[in-house]
């Protein structure tokens, strides 16, 4: 046997092992976020479409919603906006956008030419409340339960795939039919 | 449109790489000369396509052109010009383009430097390069275009992370990754030697200065970063032995025996088949390293996006680099056979033994290091390794190899005999010794069992790297620069062994938590706690906290730690308070406001941390004064021919 091949040998084991840990990496993408099985954070922010109301976390809490930061500058975001607005076609759980890091007049025209998936859209100026959310970068999609626990986090661009694997699966049935 | 410029120069770039992995490695395998000829115009012309990118991206920091994604995600128009240029490595994109911005560098470097080898060696050389930058150059593109735009426009960027905002962070990346790619010149001289089967001494001396080179720049790049944690991240740490802190670390490890063992074929003719592994294994854990912080497989406090098609990209690219080499090695180093024997006692076996622990720390880090990832495949569950596994295993090889240090260096070659070296030996070992206990027992009165014992290895190393050259001065003999550089990087050892002992046996931590006007005493240092007030900066806000430090009851100095949070990022950074007293660093960090005006505060008294990064630039400034020597200076007369003559090519035949 040649003994100079061993280096070979152990490269190739190495080689399955990083492969595996490749393999793995993405479902270690999503428990990365501490807010999982936490309860999500407690906010109280400017209504986007009517600047008089507050969105408030208490008025969410008791039924289960899907919190989605997004930015006009956030060019994934545009990625997702057909699958948000197919979800909000489904009206299985309301949406509550957050405008994170936006100017008035951008966000509203975003959503005039793109169309509205948002039950209530929460904004977030200075991107203070997303750091409370953990916001890594948009868009970021949570699932929030009726007990205001954070059950599920998204990073990236939603797709109908992602839907209805990590969102439908994990909402109760019949969920559709609470009414807010 | 800059943008733009900077992508297709990027193109062409690959393209060229593409060139020069092609003629160089197939040209002489064919015998064509004229593809060899044609090697080193696409290493200058790379050069200039990755310049022109580099500037391109350059100006758009500086412009503040939020329309590119990567400017957008890190960099802020009120961000100082400084660090806007810098941020350009302040993640994963724009880091890799660095990576392979200096690659190219190091390659226009060698490819002045091999113009007085043979033509088709030097081909080979090269055209190893070009392979790796072709593999970089198409990740790149292909998963981290820094250059993608953004449309529409960003109004502004997101800014810098606030803790890449400093001094030492931003040269840190440049020189660290210069230590980290120059092993790649190692590398393509050892499958260079392999492919032409000119496996005599002949490469080892080449590839010397730039192995030692690399090496040099490692260790200020470990060492910056070291530095840069314990000012910037604010807990008094230096060390973490992180993932990505590996990285940079298991190539310097196997570095240094390189650097060793290189000695020994070069002199001796002998272990030939090893240099060419570990000129392998060197280069293999710096792009280990590099799929390791780049792939997200593993997460550490430096991970940047965790994105699986990166990491299929690099593992595949690994498999081809590595996976090649290490074939090209198990069919040429049977072949090799080493001529001269040597007794044991001599110089080639302690560097034996050198190389030897040097491995098996590299293996223990790595070790450490994969094991959360082995854990995890094989479904054993989450598994996090720190300091209680590295810093006792490390110290197993490390204590060994230190006591080595003082007897290789007075062996001779070949011969195992000491003979009245061994006098000396003992003598410096008790001086050694007794300075050690004065040092420990003196004026620390409390220590472990093995500080003694580590602070005479360090001692001994220092007195036994400076015997010779101190008789040789005395002698009024002359002395090479490589002997100087060794001694010079031997004394920086020592001081390092003997600080990093003092850091590890001495440093007084204490986490107390205070009310304004309260006091605390660490060791012969009392610190009262005054109170916090806002403080405010040009892109953050937060508090600032007085303590005053007394020592014997005399006032001693005051120490202002602040806590930053920044506006754009919101993220929190602790400004720790740093002062040297009598060779101690005193820190002092605010931790949490834990209301009523109490405060949780870390003081911390770290004695000689400062020699520990000084050591280590004395290691580095020691390689630099070696490889100056004479004896590389048929490279260095080299460098006097111009490059664009083309010189590699003319002297085909």
């Amino acid at each position: 046997m040649n003994r100079f091949a061993i280096p070979l040998g152990v490269f190739a084991l190495l080689v399955v092992v990083l492969a595996i840990g490749i393999a793995h990496s993405p479902d270690k993408g999503t428990i990365i976020s501490p807010l999982l099985g936490k309860p999500a954070p407690e906010f109280a922010l400017p209504n986007l479409l009517d600047a008089s109301q507050t969105v408030k976390s208490s008025d969410l809490r008791g039924r289960w919603y899907v919190f989605n930061v997004w930015g006009t500058w956030c060019y994934e975001c545009r990625a997702e906006h057909n699958t948000l607005l197919e979800m909000r076609q489904q009206n299985v759980v309301p949406i509550i956008g957050m405008d994170w890091r936006d100017t008035q007049a951008d966000a509203l025209g975003y959503l005039k030419q793109l169309g509205n998936p948002y039950e209530l859209i929460a904004v977030d100026r200075d991107g203070r409340e997303a750091v409370d959310w953990g916001v890594y970068g948009a868009p970021e999609t949570f699932l929030v339960d009726d007990k205001g626990i954070v059950v599920y986090k998204y990073v990236g661009a939603l797709t109908p795939e992602v839907w209805e694997k990590q969102f439908l699966s994990r909402l109760p049935p019949r969920q559709g039919q609470t009414k807010s | 449109m800059l943008p733009e410029l900077g992508q297709f120069a990027l193109i062409l770039a690959l393209l060229l790489a593409g060139l020069q992995g092609f003629f160089g490695i197939l040209g002489p395998i064919l015998g064509r000369d004229r593809w060899v000829a044609a090697v080193t115009p696409a290493v200058a012309g790379q050069f200039v396509m990755l310049g022109t990118a580099m500037a391109c991206l350059i100006y758009s920091f500086i412009s503040n052109d939020f329309s590119v994604l990567y400017i957008a995600e890190n960099s802020n128009s009120a961000l100082p010009l400084f660090y806007r240029v810098t941020a350009l490595w302040g993640a994963h994109e724009g880091s890799l383009l660095l990576w392979i911005f200096i690659l190219s560098c190091w390659t226009v470097a060698v490819s002045i430097g091999v113009s007085r080898m043979p033509a088709r060696f030097a081909a080979r050389v090269l055209g190893v390069l070009g392979v790796v930058s072709f593999g970089f150059l198409l990740f790149t593109l292909l998963t981290s275009n820094p250059f993608t735009r953004l449309d529409p426009p960003a109004p502004d960027g997101r800014d810098l992370n606030p803790v890449l905002q400093d001094p030492a962070l931003a040269i840190h990346p440049p020189i660290l990754y210069t230590g980290y790619v120059g092993f790649a010149v190692a590398f393509a001289f050892a499958c260079a030697a392999m492919l032409e089967g000119r496996l005599d001494q002949q490469w080892a001396r080449w590839t010397r200065p730039w192995t030692t080179a690399a090496w040099a720049f490692l260790s200020c790049g470990i060492a910056l970063g070291s530095w840069w944690a314990y000012y910037t991240l604010g807990w008094g740490g230096y060390w973490f032995w992180d993932p990505v802190e590996n990285a940079s670390f298991m190539p310097w490890l196997v570095g240094t025996a390189l650097i060793h063992s290189l000695a020994v074929t070069d002199k001796r003719g002998l272990f030939k088949s090893w240099t060419l592994l570990l000129a392998v294994l060197a280069f293999s854990l710096s792009l280990l390293g590099t799929f390791l912080v780049r792939s997200g497989v593993l997460v550490s406090v430096h991970s940047f996006a965790a994105d699986p098609r990166r990491g299929i990209f690099i593992l595949a690219f690994l498999v081809i680099m590595i996976g090649g080499a290490l074939t090209l090695y198990a069919w040429r180093a049977p072949q090799l056979k080493s001529q001269a024997g040597f007794e044991f006692g001599s110089r080639e076996s302690f560097l034996l033994f050198n190389n030897i622990l040097l491995v098996i720390a590299a293996a223990t880090v790595f070790a450490g290091t994969m094991a959360p990832l082995i854990s995890d495949a094989l479904h054993l569950g989450t598994l996090s390794v720190g300091a209680p596994y590295f810093n006792p295993t490390f110290m197993l090889t490390m204590l060994p190899l230190a006591a080595l240090v003082g007897m290789g260096v007075q062996a001779n070659w070949k011969r195992g005999r000491l003979g009245d070296k061994q006098r000396m030996l003992l003598l410096t070992l008790v001086v050694a010794a007794i300075l050690a206990c004065i040092t420990v027992f003196g004026i620390y009165s409390h220590g472990k069992i093995l500080t003694p014992v580590a602070a005479t290895l360090g001692i001994w190393i220092i007195l036994t790297s400076l015997v010779d050259p101190i008789d040789r001065i005395r002698r009024k003999l002359s002395l090479s620069r490589s002997v100087v550089g060794m001694t010079v990087a031997h004394v920086g050892l020592g001081l390092f062994v003997l600080s990093l002992t003092t850091v590890e046996s001495f440093t007084l931590e204490h986490d107390v938590s205070l009310a304004q006007g309260a006091s605390t005493n660490v060791g012969a240092y009392e610190f009262r706690f005054d109170g916090v007030k806002p403080v405010e900066g040009a892109n953050y806000q937060g508090v600032g906290g007085t303590i005053r430090v007394f020592r014997h009851g005399e006032p001693l100095t005051v120490l202002y730690p602040e806590k930053h949070e920044y506006y754009v990022q919101h993220t929190t950074t602790t400004d720790a308070a740093i002062e040297m007293h009598y060779g101690s660093n005193i820190l002092v960090a605010l931790g949490e406001d834990l209301g009523a005006g109490k405060w949780s505060i870390r003081i911390q008294v770290r004695p000689l941390v400062n020699f520990v990064w000084l050591a280590a630039f004395i290691m580095a400034v020691g390689g630099v004064i070696a490889l100056s020597d004479r004896r590389y200076r048929i490279a260095k007369a080299a460098a006097e021919v111009p490059v664009v003559t083309g010189a590699a090519g003319e002297q085909a035949r």
